[in-house]
């Protein structure tokens, strides 16, 4: 793999940029692997790319459907976060966060991250205890955020209108290194460090069935033919429920369309994410200008990555009370993608009933933030056979144990 | 935008005149049960990719819940019944047969 620096830039450039190779290899399947990842979003490279980077285990395919960051990967409003309320999701978002503070440095590829500062604005008086107990949380956890007045919200956001009539904003959670990365750069980063390493990404290729022997995995029938594996991680999202049901055994998770649009590109008048969990709505600005909003998700299963309209209507409804400067905005692109819930809106990092068969899915509407950790910990759980500290408490079991991790307190949203 | 006819009052309801009350059928398990059965009943809710039954309401209509047969993955609706029924009626089950001729049938 030749390095991108600004030396390359220059020398290619004498070359009129006919010189750059291809990003990552795009080789026929070989007959088995060491470990199969099945989907290639940014879960599932990352995923490979610690197998690799951290355990050494390079004989690996990454399986996908379509073409690799197709799904929620690059379907989503990219907003990066760690000040999630309980100790175990604190622990793997933070992490998260901060590999993502270095990753265009580890990856050698440019994702853009953009730590701006992030505010979660209390519309209720509910939401004000809600997220004061999230202050007081995080900082026994040791994330750093803080809870701020009105006047400092306005400050942060100019544009911000705070007295309501209708969603007054109260007073914010702000956490100054969160922010946002470029969804597909990071996706094309980590398939790249991986094709590297030597690892076989296979696009357009569907996994079709699980094969087991004894209780244990053998395999998965493809669209491209029979393949074997000693170890299979699924890692495909909203997809999560029909893999597990081609290896046997039944998911906590349901799939419903949740969805985002961008408006035409304006000046910059927002530098920080600014969520409003209490109507569903949550903008940033992109480096492009447009503005970026995502709504809520819809209340029924849907696999068809559209949405219900009326959920757009009612995001924009609210967030032009609290914006009144997009009111006039032309909306652009509005897009829906398969989200994976669970009930406690927790992940799932997880053994399985089958044995060298492990699943990570569950990230429902806020997966984005996690993937560096979440590939962290479900790399450690693959090569290890057994979860590591981060990945532990997200086991499938917790739902009969009862031991949930919830974080459906801020109105049943997180992204 | 979906379209579900309420077998009540026979109004083509569109969405935002109703309020989603997600798998139909569900058989509830309380105190007693084995740990599993309450598992099962309380978080691993079927999430088929094609043919499921739901739970309804015309909330902005006649308020009562009703049932319905749909296909997640086209969005196509093969039905509205009562919520009375233990089970989706036979001849809306053969309708979906001839449909969906790969589908596996109810249960
Ligand atoms: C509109 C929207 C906004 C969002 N906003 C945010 C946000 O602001 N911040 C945030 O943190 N998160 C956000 N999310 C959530 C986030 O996008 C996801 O949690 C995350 O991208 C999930 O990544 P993944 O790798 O698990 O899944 P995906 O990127 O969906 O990857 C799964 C892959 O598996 C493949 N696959 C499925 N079935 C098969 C099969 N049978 N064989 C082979 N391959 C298969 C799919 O094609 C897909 O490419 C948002 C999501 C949406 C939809
Ligand atoms: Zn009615």
């Amino acid at each position: 793999m030749k390095r991108y620096s600004v030396f390359a830039i220059a020398k290619e450039a004498l070359n009129y940029h006919m010189g750059w190779e291809k990003a990552w290899a795009s080789p026929a399947p070989k007959k088995e692997y060491d470990a199969i990842i099945v989907g290639a979003g940014g879960h599932g490279l990352a995923t490979a790319y610690y197998l690799g980077k951290n355990h050494g285990i390079t004989n690996v395919a990454i399986i996908e459907k379509g073409w690799l960051g197709g799904g929620n990967t690059g379907r989503n409003t990219t907003i990066i976060r760690s000040n999630y309320l309980q100790d175990s999701s604190a622990a793997i978002y933070e992490k998260a966060r901060s590999l993502y503070e270095t990753m265009s440095q580890d990856l050698n590829y440019n994702v853009m991250f953009s730590p701006r500062g992030l505010l979660m604005l209390a519309q209720t008086h509910h939401e004000i205890r809600g997220y004061q107990r999230t202050a007081h949380a995080n900082a026994l956890q040791g994330v750093a955020t803080e809870w701020i007045s009105p006047a400092k919200v306005k400050e942060l956001v100019p544009i911000i209108n705070i007295d309501g009539p209708r969603y007054p904003v109260l007073g914010a959670l702000y956490q100054a290194r969160g922010g946002t990365a470029r969804h597909d750069a990071v996706a094309w980063g980590y398939a790249r460090a991986c094709s590297a390493m030597g690892m076989d990404i296979i696009q357009q290729c569907e996994v079709k069935g699980v094969k087991t022997e004894g209780g244990v995995v053998k395999g998965v029938e493809t669209s491209k033919g029979y393949i074997g594996c000693k170890k299979l991680g699924i890692v495909v999202a909203g997809h999560s429920g029909q893999l597990a049901d081609m290896a046997g055994f039944r998911l906590p998770v349901e799939a419903v369309a949740l969805q985002a649009l961008v408006s035409e590109p304006i000046k910059p008048c927002m530098d920080v994410v600014v969520m409003a969990n209490t109507v569903h709505g949550y903008m940033s600005q992109s480096d492009k200008g447009e503005m970026v909003i995502g709504g809520g998700t819809d209340g029924f299963n849907n696999f068809t990555q559209r949405g219900s309209f009326h959920h757009i209507e009612e995001t924009l409804r609210a967030l032009i009370e609290t914006f009144p400067i997009i009111s006039r905005l032309k909306m652009l692109r509005q897009w829906g993608g398969i989200v994976d819930m669970t009930g406690d809106r927790s992940p799932i990092i997880s053994k399985t009933p089958v044995g060298n068969c492990f699943i990570n899915c569950g990230w429902g509407t806020g997966g984005f933030k996690a993937i560096p950790g979440s590939g962290w910990a479900m790399a450690e759980l693959v090569a290890k056979g057994e979860p590591g500290p981060l990945a532990e408490d997200f086991n499938m079991w917790r739902f009969k144990e009862g031991q949930f991790i919830d974080e459906s307190v801020a109105a049943g949203v997180a992204h | 935008m979906l379209i579900l006819e309420c077998p009540y009052c026979g109004v083509k309801a569109e969405e935002t005149e109703l309020s989603p009350g997600y798998e139909a059928h569900l058989k509830r398990f309380g105190p007693g049960s084995s740990d599993e059965e309450f598992e099962a009943y309380m978080f691993a809710r079927k999430n088929p990719k094609g043919v499921h039954f739901e739970r309804w309401r015309h909330v902005y209509g006649c308020g009562k819940w009703f049932l319905a047969a749909r296909d997640t993955n086209t969005l196509e609706v093969f039905g509205t019944y009562p919520a009375q029924s233990s089970e989706p009626p036979a001849d809306l089950q053969d309708k979906i047969k001839a449909k969906r001729p790969d589908w596996k049938g109810y249960k």
